[in-house]
């Protein structure tokens, strides 16, 4: 048996071999994406009824990059005088004649600013990153092609809109306020913009303060696209500027995107008017797995669950729901895992997970992580160096959690995971669903039968069954209970902006 | 006489006398116990998903350079015709040692790999080098013939100087579910090679999904090999990342269950710099740097060596090459 | 310049006999001879005639017969000149074999490529023929369907916009006819479309572009490939559109398109055992109803189509769901629901 011990054979009541080291064995070098042929106008200003105009107090704000804290733009400040002429060229557009025009010829628009977007693809994920943090790999890979996907598909339906709903009669609504989040900037200015042009309804677009760059590109490209003025409109600014827009009466329709806390104030702020609403709005989503998993690719769901651009995702995997039979072989695995997850510069291509989007952001993260571990739960951190400046923070997981820990019940919007166990799938629908939210799920399972029994009992708005954050144009999207009501995508994203008749 | 050593997380079957007695009999032995526990399902989609994913990283400069060094050095220089020669041989083993004569500082690789009847006349080409010299042996390459003789092979591979054995299994038998037939030979393929280092090749191009790659890889890991390959090179698919992957997989958890480092060859289908870089990612961000080496990891391969040479070449010059500056052996 | 005709039994040594284009005997004087030669202008630029050929597995090839037909060029048109005579293949029932192997071996590439890929390569389509608007205005004048000035433009835009509406149905239309059926016990019960195969269509005469996008592109939009004999009146326009597919990223094989008599090669295709459908639009219907009778030989699915049809093409009831639904078969799966 000499041989065997010589390579260290494992016997009978012997420690497990020590963890693998994935250290610093052949380093890879940083690689940069090259960014000499992108600009960032150092003053932008709003686009409203097809000019760029100065906003009327005079007053900008700064953009940040958040991985290096340094400024990249300063963006006008609208107020509610701005957001009124925004909305009044939304109306006239509508009214003189986007609204008067064939669906087919509507698409045909649809489709330019598609080709268009897929032409500036990179210089748009470089902004993309620069503005909000996240590793080019996601913008260049995930954001960009999919916003370009979402103009496509809707283009589509433009002049297909009898088929939509079973042959119900249906209208346009008219002026839509769409105000959206800093996670997905550009992606999320797409997922509201393409359906509400495509059903033939003018838009006045409010992107978050943190990223207003790429919703400004887009702008651009909207006018180069020559839509016919006022159809598209953006107004940048923070959160009062958001209020003005949902709260202008001559919006018909708002659509937010963000956190719940808001999402009520807006519901709140409509309630006695006739505007119609959709929200999309928080997550806590339970990612379960079972022991019959495929094992190291659930883990792979896991991670992707809530590492993904920075665990800024409304229907992020935040909570593992592991079968207590695997929890211990799944928390290995997962150890291994984050020590090869590479944290730091956006814009190189190698990054896994970039910038926290904000200071405000990070402090949150932090206060939360502080109290997982003053409730008692273990941490587990990935042992990166982080940059010295901009925001950052390690992938983090936390073993030892109960269900009613804070971890376990707020979202923390960052790259921290709480694991919960439990041992039967009665107690994995009963725990996943102990929430107020209702975004999304997974499912890890070889067994289909189980995979559809759970998704049939999950209160959630999307279920992955052994898969994680898959999006497409064509697939519903949306929440239950508090993580808002509508869906965006396919032909049920339709109805947000129709009203049948 | 005794079997191999079993690990932790395949439970020892048959011992070699029932092996022989079972083989040639219409018994369909695939007792139970054989997979405890049973190997996890493997997910198509997600691990292609993965593998994919790790192909995009980035290697520049300083690490460029270093992988394909690396890769140059885990290389075992492949040709298995039947129209080798002595004099293919010796040029091949010429180039084995000394890839770029403007560069000794790259290679030499690990190994070639030939067929046994060329196994002496690589061995005198590569007198008092570290270059091994692994022959191909048990029918190589479909393995369809009867234990003695494949057995019978390896010995006489061993006897002509073979420090390697890439043998291969019984993709029949793995297909029919005879897994204890598939264990029993590798196992005894183990025991003819004495000392020699044993490559288990699974012709994964055969096995038809990843849930048989990965129970291939079990079997071969539990019966004694000391590598798992991936394929003949004469069957397309050979070796992809995914399956390279679900490979990789087996081994950690080999190593997690027991603490032995088993290694891994993908052999066939790679043919660019670009290729074997993103092999050797694989390699690192699922078993780490401790697999970074010969000793753990191969490639068998032929034209990547040129492909590699080309791109290190590019490095130190500035200026792409053309094919034609380097010796086609 | 002067000439006399005489008859040939009163030829004399200063008149020549000939055979001229028109078909009729002609004779000319010497002098008439001669002075047609002094028109000839030798500084002119010489024009280069394209040749037509059929379009099959991405390639434009001849007929494997030889065999051609003529269309007469109709001189000036649109500013360049017309070639006296063009010489289109006469397509065989070899072509047509070779036509339908190249559609089959297209069949797993394209239905495997997404529906946003199909959608995509549909809109490229639709912006190639955009950017040869005036080719094909011009071609569709010079042709024998009878569209001009106004009407043809017309026609090219509608084509056009058609193409657009079918690149955007690629992925619409499985939202529109798949169900989830409510089934009575713990199953997951659902069904979807999926294309049917090789398609056989046999194209309108009129219009003759809008005929051929109006038939082909759902058919291929539903992830079916295409056998399509186009109309023999205007066979020019129907070769010009297979350059346009042709440079559209198109796989090879998706759509073959044969030229020649659908009397020919139509029954040799409903026969063929390795098409599953035939879409017919032809005013012939001792030709529609053989080609029903032959498609009975391995059940094909066989639409034909008469005037009426072929007349509401030109309109917006020339476009919709039905003519991609109808060349989608139906899949059903029940799986359990339980743990």
């Amino acid at each position: 048996m000499t041989a065997e011990n010589e390579k260290g054979l494992v016997h009978e009541g012997q420690a497990s071999p020590p963890a693998l080291d994935f250290g610093r064995a052949w380093e890879y070098a940083p690689s940069p994406e090259a960014t000499d042929h992108v600009r960032i106008a150092p003053r932008q200003e709003l686009y409203v009824g097809g000019r760029w105009i100065t906003p009327r107090s005079g007053r900008y704000f700064d953009t940040v990059n958040p991985a290096t804290e340094e400024k990249l733009a300063e963006v006008a400040e609208a107020d509610e005088r701005d957001v009124d002429d925004a909305v009044q060229a939304a109306r006239r557009a509508y009214d003189r004649y986007w609204s008067k025009m064939r669906g087919s010829e509507r698409a045909k628009y649809v489709f330019r600013i598609a080709r268009a977007l897929q032409e500036k693809a990179r210089e748009l994920a470089i902004v993309e990153s620069l503005d909000g943090g996240k590793p080019i790999k996601e913008s260049r890979d995930v954001d960009l092609p999919l916003a370009a996907a979402h103009f496509f598909y809707h283009a589509g339906w433009a002049d297909k809109l009898d088929y939509a709903f079973q042959g119900r009669a249906w209208r346009s609504l008219g002026v839509a306020g769409q105000i959206i989040p800093w996670n997905f900037p550009l992606l999320m200015a797409a997922w509201k913009l393409a359906p509400a042009l495509a059903c033939g309804n003018t838009v006045v677009l409010k992107p978050a303060e943190t990223t207003p760059l790429t919703a400004l590109l887009l702008a651009r490209i909207i006018e180069e696209a020559e839509l016919p003025p006022g159809v598209v409109n953006v107004v940048t600014g923070a959160g009062a500027t958001g209020a003005a827009l949902a709260g202008h009466p001559g919006v018909d329709k708002v659509a937010f995107t963000g956190s719940t806390e808001v999402g009520k104030k807006i519901q709140r702020a409509l309630a006695g008017t006739k505007k119609k609403l959709t929200l999309e709005l928080g997550g806590k989503a339970a990612n379960v797995v079972f022991a019959d998993a495929p094992i190291d690719q659930a883990i792979e769901g896991i991670i992707n669950g809530i590492y993904f651009n920075q665990g800024h995702v409304c229907c992020a995997g935040s909570r593992l729901l592991v079968e207590e039979s695997v929890h211990d072989l799944v928390v290995r695995k997962l150890e291994d895992r984050i020590a090869t997850l590479r944290v730091g510069d956006p814009l190189d291509k190698n990054t896994d997970v970039g910038a926290i989007n904000s200071r405000a952001q990070l402090d949150k993260i932090r206060e939360l992580v502080a109290a997982g571990e003053s409730e008692g739960a273990q941490r587990h951190s990935a042992p990166c160096v982080l940059p010295a400046r901009g925001y950052f923070f390690a992938p983090t997981f936390f073993t030892g959690v109960a269900q009613s820990s804070r971890i376990a019940r707020e979202e923390i919007f960052g790259p921290v995971l709480s694991v919960l166990t439990f041992r039967t799938p009665d107690e994995a629908v009963e725990k996943a669903n102990n929430t107020m939210y209702g975004l999304s799920a997974g499912v890890w399972t070889d067994k289909g039968a189980k995979i559809f029994w759970m998704a049939q009992r999950l209160k959630a708005g999307v279920v992955w069954g052994n898969t994680y954050n898959k999006f497409d144009p064509s697939s519903p999207f949306g929440g239950y209970k508090e993580s808002g009501f509508g869906r965006e995508g396919g032909r049920q994203g339709l109805l947000a902006y129709t009203e049948l008749l | 006489m005794p079997g191999v050593a079993p690990s932790a997380s395949v439970a020892r079957v048959s011992s070699h006398d029932s092996t022989l007695s079972r083989y040639g009999s219409s018994a369909r032995p695939a007792p139970y116990p054989l997979f405890y526990p049973p190997p996890p399902p493997v997910d198509q989609i997600a691990v292609e998903e993965r593998a994919a994913s790790l192909g995009k990283r980035s290697l520049k400069k300083g690490a460029k350079v270093a992988g394909l060094k690396l890769a140059v050095r885990m290389m075992d220089l492949t040709t298995l015709e039947g129209k080798d020669t002595p004099g293919k041989v010796r040029q091949m083993c010429r180039k084995a040692l000394t890839p770029l004569d403007s560069d000794p500082s790259i290679g030499p690789v690990a190994a070639v790999c030939v067929y046994p009847n060329l196994v002496p006349f690589a061995k005198a080409a590569l007198a008092g080098s570290t270059v091994k010299v692994a022959s191909v042996a048990t029918a190589f390459p479909s393995g369809q013939s009867p234990l003695d003789v494949k057995l019978q092979d390896v010995r006489r591979a061993v006897e002509l100087g073979a420090d390697e054995i890439d043998m291969v299994i019984d993709r029949g038998a793995m297909l029919s579910g005879d897994y204890a037939k598939v264990f029993d030979e590798i196992a005894a393929t183990k025991e003819a090679c004495g000392s020699t280092h044993l490559k288990v090749i699974l012709e994964t191009g055969e096995l038809g999904s990843y849930d048989v790659v990965r129970k291939a890889s079990e079997i071969g890991i539990a019966a004694g090999g000391d590598f798992i390959k991936t394929s003949t090179g004469k069957v397309q698919p050979a070796a992809t990342p995914p399956v390279t992957l679900v490979m990789l997989e087996a081994i950690r958890d080999h190593y997690y269950a027991t603490g032995r480092r088993i290694g891994m060859k993908p052999a066939g289908g790679v043919r660019t710099a670009k290729q074997s870089l993103h092999y050797l990612v694989l390699v690192k961000e699922t078993l780490g740097d401790a697999w970074l080496t010969p000793d753990l990891f191969r490639f068998g391969a032929s034209a990547l060596l040129n492909d590699v040479l080309m791109q290190l070449e590019k490095e130190r010059t500035g200026a792409y090459q053309a094919s034609e500056d380097f010796s086609k052996d | 310049m002067s000439s006399r005709t005489t008859t040939t039994k009163e030829a004399t040594a200063d008149t020549v006999s000939a055979t001229g284009l028109t078909g009729a005997s002609r004779t000319m004087t010497s002098a008439a001879i001669t002075a047609e030669a002094d028109g000839f202008d030798p500084a002119a630029r010489v024009s280069v005639n394209k040749a037509y050929k059929m379009y099959v597995g991405g390639a434009f090839v001849r007929s494997e017969s030889g065999r051609y037909f003529q269309e007469r060029g109709r001189g000036e048109v649109g500013g360049s000149a017309d070639p006296l005579v063009v010489n289109v293949p006469r397509g065989s029932r070899k072509d047509a074999r070779d036509a339908v192997l190249a559609a089959k071996n297209a069949g797993d590439g394209w239905a495997s490529r997404t529906a946003y890929n199909r959608g995509q390569i549909l809109y490229r389509l639709a912006e190639v023929m955009e950017s040869r608007r005036d080719e094909l205005r011009t071609s569709l004048e010079r042709g024998g369907a009878g569209h001009h000035g106004a009407q043809a433009a017309h026609e090219v835009e509608s084509a056009i916009d058609r193409a657009v509406y079918y690149a955007g149905f690629c992925d619409k239309y499985q939202a529109l006819v798949a169900s989830l059926n409510p089934v009575a016990g713990p199953h997951f019960g659902f069904s979807w479309p999926e294309p049917m195969g090789v398609v056989a269509v046999v194209a309108p005469e009129r219009p003759a572009l809008l005929g051929l996008v109006s038939t082909v592109l759902p058919v291929i939009a539903g992830g079916n490939t295409c056998v399509v004999i186009a109309g023999s009146e205007d066979a020019r326009t129907a070769v010009l559109w297979c350059e346009c597919l042709a440079t559209s990223d198109l796989p090879g094989g998706v759509v073959n398109l044969l030229t020649g008599q659908a009397g020919e090669m139509a029954p040799h295709l409903a026969r063929h055992r390795e098409v599953i459908a035939v879409d017919a639009w032809s005013d012939d219907s001792e030709l529609t109803a053989a080609l029903e009778r032959e498609g009975s030989g391995n059940v094909k699915r066989v639409r034909t189509h008469g005037p009426e049809d072929t007349a509401r093409l030109a309109t917006e009831a020339g476009q919709g769901l039905g003519f991609i639904e109808r060349f989608l078969e139906t899949k059903t799966v029940w799986h359990p629901v339980g743990v």
